[in-house]
């Protein structure tokens, strides 16, 4: 299963998610990081069945874990299939098929929000 | 030479033996049988396209009420309609935007939602005249309750659109979409191979009169659309259509976000293949059709080109830019593009649409200007202030903190030892070092993520981004960024004030 950690500005330097591994014996497998001065944000997949000692570990060291269990969802009454999507997926969660529909590949989701700016006809959302 | 007459054509619409293909299906036909060949076989090709057009509205006609009233403003859903013609006629535009929800539903979504045969709610208010004596007036209507619902659209079919990016260090939202910072996307609209003008480029049988497929039904083209700029490549079409005969399925409003409303409209136009001329035209394919690449993070109406680029290219999901590979993605439908250009085809097959010539051609040499502007444009530098300190970025905190003490400025620009801006510190940056007992650097409580203007930029657009920013001041920087004043949106508002 994906998590995503956030770190708020008073711990990004610190090596928690280190500690956390070293801790509970987890082995935390980073799919994306962003770090800037005042945050920073890390999806990992982790082993099910661990999820809850992970995430004690981390949430004791002050980060933020959410589970990606949530994916993008596209109404497919409201697409119309531009693909206007695509390019602002970080993780190109978006493609278009041979015949110019839209496939989306929900499994690959972070669920960080910015497709839903960006698509014109109010057709995707998180969290359903 | 091969000629045929559009009585001919016609003529085998009836009969059943016409035979029409896609432009998309037309560039192989081309390439096998060559142009007079293909001007043989081929009677019609169709054309779509399904994208954002904002200049699109609707006439409306109510019919009178009991006792009578000559609406002077009026609101539909509570977007405001345009209703100075006469009496209970008025036209409702595709941008304009709820008064009580914004952008999220605007004209356009009226206009969907009276395709949709939904209700609507209708508010209109008149001063009373003997004639019309009723003031005020308060329904609710759905499209069969009018007499008429003409769509028509001042400006659709854009010949060409340019390609957009974003070269700032914050994302853009614009009517092409979200741009991410850095050149991080390439949005595009248009459907290249299929596009309607493109495969009649001289305009030869795309003109007044000529008919159309237009949200799903029959509609015609009305001449040149305002902005029309053929000698550019930006010829444009007003059109007219039906609304009551209208579907959903190719009338759709959309919202860009930070700009509003907007209606996806779908049209496709048939080509008679008269020549080999013609034939010629609509075999172009998409690395055929150039545009350019235009950086929105330039806030002018003479956005630099960064560089020319094909459909082909845009289509292919990525291109280059400075050595960088970007993703590209399309604002309108290709696969609803083909689906109009086949529904047509269909339509011709069976005979139940015949191709027209125009009874007036398109001129092909008017020009766009751009706005006559009386009023000069008052400019970074006429109002700021150069009486600015900077500090260095490795100065102590205390440091800033007198200086904006002594000085009493709010905004204290930070450079590095090449005198760079590299942050800005404030007053509140310094209050709350203190409040967390954080007595460091300049460069550890300094914001560095510092939105600029430069002397020569027009004030309207520095008061746009110390909104849309949030923030309170702009240091004035040169090409290399070296500080050379500051504006404030004290010092905007006082010389807005002073023009109202
Ligand atoms: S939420 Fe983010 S990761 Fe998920 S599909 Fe949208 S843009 Fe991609
Ligand atoms: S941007 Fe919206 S309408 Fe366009 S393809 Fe994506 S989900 Fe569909």
């Amino acid at each position: 299963m994906m998590i995503k950690i956030n770190m708020a500005a008073d711990i990004v330097t610190t090596p928690i998610l280190a500690e956390a591994i070293i801790e509970t014996g987890s082995l935390l497998n980073i799919s994306q990081a962003h770090f800037d001065p005042i945050h920073g944000e890390v999806v990992a997949e982790i082993p099910s069945d661990q999820l809850a000692k992970i995430r004690d570990a981390l949430v004791n060291r002050g980060a933020e874990v959410v589970v990606l269990n949530t994916p993008i969802h596209r109404d497919e009454d409201e697409c119309v299939e531009c693909g206007a999507c695509i390019s602002v997926c970080p993780v190109k969660v978006f493609s278009f098929a041979d015949d110019w529909s839209i496939e989306v590949d929900s499994d690959k989701c972070i669920q960080c929000g910015t497709c839903l700016k960006m698509c014109p006809h109010n057709a995707l959302a998180l969290g359903q | 030479m091969v000629k045929k007459s559009i009585h001919e054509i016609n003529g085998r619409i009836r009969d059943g033996s016409v035979n029409v293909v896609t432009a998309e299906e037309m560039v192989d036909i081309v390439g096998e049988l060559g142009a007079e060949g293909a001007a043989k076989e081929v009677d019609v090709v169709t054309t779509g396209t399904f994208g954002a057009m904002c200049s699109s509205g609707v006439w409306l006609n109510f019919g009178h009420s009991e006792p009578p009233i000559r609406i002077g403003k009026l609101w539909l859903n509570d977007v405001e309609a345009y209703s100075g013609v006469a009496a209970v006629d008025a036209y409702i535009g595709a941008t304009q935007q709820s008064q009580s929800k914004g952008m999220e539903y605007g004209g356009a979504h009226v206009i969907e939602d009276l395709v949709r045969g939904n209700s609507i709610d209708m508010h209109g208010i008149s001063p009373g005249t003997d004639c019309y004596p009723r003031k005020v007036i308060d329904t609710t209507i759905n499209i069969y309750d009018l007499n008429q619902a003409i769509m028509l659209n001042p400006r659709n079919s854009y010949q060409k659109y340019n390609a957009a990016t974003n070269s700032t260090n914050h994302t853009l939202h614009t009517y092409m979409g979200s741009l991410l910072p850095h050149y991080g996307n390439v949005t595009y609209s248009g459907a290249g191979v299929l596009s309607p003008m493109h495969n009649d480029p001289n305009y030869e049988t795309i003109g007044t009169g000529t008919r159309i497929f237009l949200g799903g039904t029959q509609g015609y083209i009305v001449g040149e659309g305002t902005q029309h700029s053929p000698a550019a490549g930006f010829g444009t079409l007003m059109l007219k259509g039906d609304l009551k005969k209208m579907s959903s399925e190719y009338i759709r409003a959309a919202t860009f976000e930070g700009y509003g409303t907007s209606l996806y409209v779908g049209m496709g136009i048939p080509i008679p293949i008269l020549n080999e001329d013609l034939a010629k035209a609509t075999a172009i394919t998409d690395d055929d059709i150039v545009t350019n690449l235009l950086d929105y993070g330039i806030p002018s109406r003479d956005r630099p080109v960064l560089r020319t680029v094909t459909y082909g290219e845009l289509r292919s999901g990525s291109i280059d830019i400075d050595g960088k590979e970007v993703p590209t993605s399309p604002m309108s439908s290709f696969k609803k593009s083909r689906q109009i250009a086949n529904e047509l085809k269909e339509w011709i097959r069976a005979g139940d649409f015949l191709v027209s010539m125009p009874v007036e051609r398109l001129p092909t040499t008017t020009p766009c200007n751009a706005m006559k502007q009386t009023n000069v444009n008052p400019l970074v530098v006429d109002i700021m202030s150069s009486d600015v300190t900077t500090i260095h970025e490795d100065a102590g905190f205390h440091d800033a903190a007198k200086i904006i003490m002594e000085k009493q400025f709010n905004h204290l620009p930070v450079v590095d030892s090449g005198n760079h801006l590299v942050g800005i510190v404030t007053a509140w940056d310094i209050s709350k070092a203190v409040a967390k007992d954080e007595h460091d650097l300049v460069k550890d409580i300094m914001t560095r993520n510092v939105v600029t203007t430069s002397p020569d930029e027009a004030i309207d657009i520095s008061a746009f981004k110390l909104d849309s920013n949030n923030v309170s001041a702009l240091p004035v920087v040169d090409s290399n960024k070296h500080v050379l004043g500051i504006v404030t949106s004290d010092d905007i508002s006082k010389l807005l004030a002073r023009r109202h």
